[in-house]
């Protein structure tokens, strides 16, 4: 799997730490209740096919990327940065 | 047919042409009490105690591949008991128990070896951290043995005592632990349920719920509609997905953890052994091949095969506890699908649809756990209460805060 960093090219998978579903970008505020924080926290995307996910370039640039994968095939259809124009899932 | 050494003996003589198929294939009928998704070890053996300690028979088992396709035929066998929090280890240890009267009780002999279970340290805090956890088994009942590093120099003399960054320090061994036939438990819990009159459809996919007033009524398959009064998911590494076509959304990320056999080699593993510097554990199986496995791949996946990194991982973590393991030459290596769940451990649980119950969320652990998740998915399904040995495992524990965090790791499912 090699993955398309925007900033360094295609890099290899494992200069990437992957954090799971892209929707960790949006961390409920203090006042959202327990429920909020519960569904932030537990309740992720899981899906088998695209899945577009937050992952950190740990060993390249330190950017924070979105990646979008199929889960069911590895494919990787493309990286942005976190961020800028990236938004996380739902 | 019951099986024994009769048995055997008059087929031999015949040529081996009588035996009778193991279990029957139904076509599946328009209603049952209970219908089980998933034809792997928990949704056969859920099927068997239903059968067997609720005499409930109206009951069908649905598989959309073979029986065992799944992560019952992709595990490394290995069957412990070595948890050491409260929630856990009771129901690893009936567990255990349940595996140690297995063959007799299925009339199936699924080759439990109970050849034992080695975690090694390599620093003074984890071997005081398998102190506790030792001492934490055994107030529950089960074995566990506290060896030093000569103990464990003179059980495998050939691991890497020359390590300086990661001497072997010594070993927390479970010498009840050990491995047993994958497949051969599939079949057995099958046989045994099909004998009691539970349906086993096999090629028979589940593409939907038909929820009414928020009570399921049944399921859409691709073999038609098929009504029940109860339905079980048993369906790991796919919870997530199955769970969504009921509107459900759980605490799981699916990962892919790989696993590696050698070619047949003499005897040679007095145990299965752990590495405590890297996710690495190896046994031997009864054909002599060296099969072991280490971390998950650490990125969400249900493509059942994994990449080279990992395997490059594992090799290296092998070569550093068992230098001579680099002589072996490498079989074939596969993936499977692990529900990990945010806190590592599993659910058995009822959930917000009426009728419609939860088994998953195994993570990588899910084989050894086989009898019991049986066992207390049953009763679930029997009594609409939870068994004493998997209280613990409720879906609301997220929400609550009663997480079952065995590795102290937090939400982050592909560090447990």
């Amino acid at each position: 799997m090699r993955i398309p960093c925007p900033l360094c090219g295609e890099r290899d998978l494992r200069e990437f730490t992957p954090w799971g579903d892209a929707a960790l970008m949006h961390r409920p505020g203090f006042d959202a209740g327990p429920e909020a924080a519960h569904a932030y926290l537990h309740l992720r995307e899981n899906p088998a096919g695209p899945h577009r996910e937050l992952s950190y370039h740990e060993l390249g640039c330190a950017a924070w990327l979105v990646v979008t994968r199929n889960t069911l095939t590895h494919e990787v259809m493309g990286a942005a940065l976190a961020g800028e124009g990236a938004e996380g899932g739902a | 047919m019951r099986y024994s050494g009769l048995s055997i003996l008059r087929n031999a003589l015949s040529g081996q042409k009588h035996w009778a198929p193991a279990w029957r294939e139904p076509a599946p009928k328009p209603q049952y009490d209970v219908i089980i998704i998933g034809g792997g070890g928990h949704g056969l053996a859920t099927a068997w105690y239903l059968a067997r300690n609720h005499g409930i028979t109206n009951v069908a088992v649905l598989e959309r591949s073979y029986l065992g396709a799944g992560n019952s035929g992709r595990n490394t066998t290995i069957v412990r008991s070595n948890y050491h929090i409260a929630g856990n280890e009771p129901f690893y240890a009936h567990s255990l128990k349940l595996w140690e009267g297995l063959e007799q009780d299925l009339n199936y002999n699924v080759m439990m070896s109970q050849r034992g279970v080695l975690n090694l340290c390599h620093s003074d805090g984890q071997f005081d951290f398998y102190a506790r956890r030792g001492n934490a088994m055994r107030l529950h009942g089960e074995d566990a043995v506290l060896i030093d590093r000569e103990a464990v120099r003179g059980f495998a003399p050939y691991l890497n005592f020359r390590d300086e960054r990661f001497p072997i320090r010594g070993g927390l061994l479970q010498p009840r632990g050990g491995t047993a036939r994958h497949d051969a438990v599939v079949w057995g819990y099958a046989r045994a349920a099909d004998s009691r009159g539970v349906d086993l459809i096999q090629n028979c996919e589940v593409t939907g719920f038909r929820i009414e007033n928020g009570r399921v009524r049944g399921v859409e398959t691709t073999r038609g509609y098929i009504g029940a009064g109860k339905v079980g998911m048993a369906v790991a590494g796919r919870t997530s997905e199955v769970a969504r076509m009921a509107g459900l959304r759980l605490p799981i990320e699916s990962q892919v953890l790989q696993a590696f056999v050698t070619e047949g080699l003499k005897p040679l593993l007095p145990s299965v052994i752990t590495y405590g510097m890297g996710h690495f554990y190896i046994s031997q199986s009864d054909k002599g091949g060296l099969v072991f496995g280490g971390d998950i791949d650490f990125y969400n996946s249900y493509a059942a095969r994994g990449n080279l990194p990992m395997v490059e991982h594992v090799m290296e973590a092998g070569m550093a506890m068992m230098p001579m393991i680099g002589r072996a030459r490498v079989l074939r290596s596969w993936g499977g699908i692990a529900d990990m769940t945010m806190d590592g451990s599993p659910i058995i649980d009822r959930t917000p649809v009426e009728g419609l119950f939860l088994d998953g969320g195994w993570c990588y652990g899910g084989f050894k756990a086989t009898p019991a998740s049986g066992w207390a998915f049953a009763h679930l399904l029997a009594t609409g209460e939870s068994h004493e040995t998997a209280r613990a495992f409720r879906l609301d524990r997220f929400a609550t805060g009663h997480v079952l965090d065995e590795e102290g790791t937090g939400a982050q499912p592909n560090r447990h």
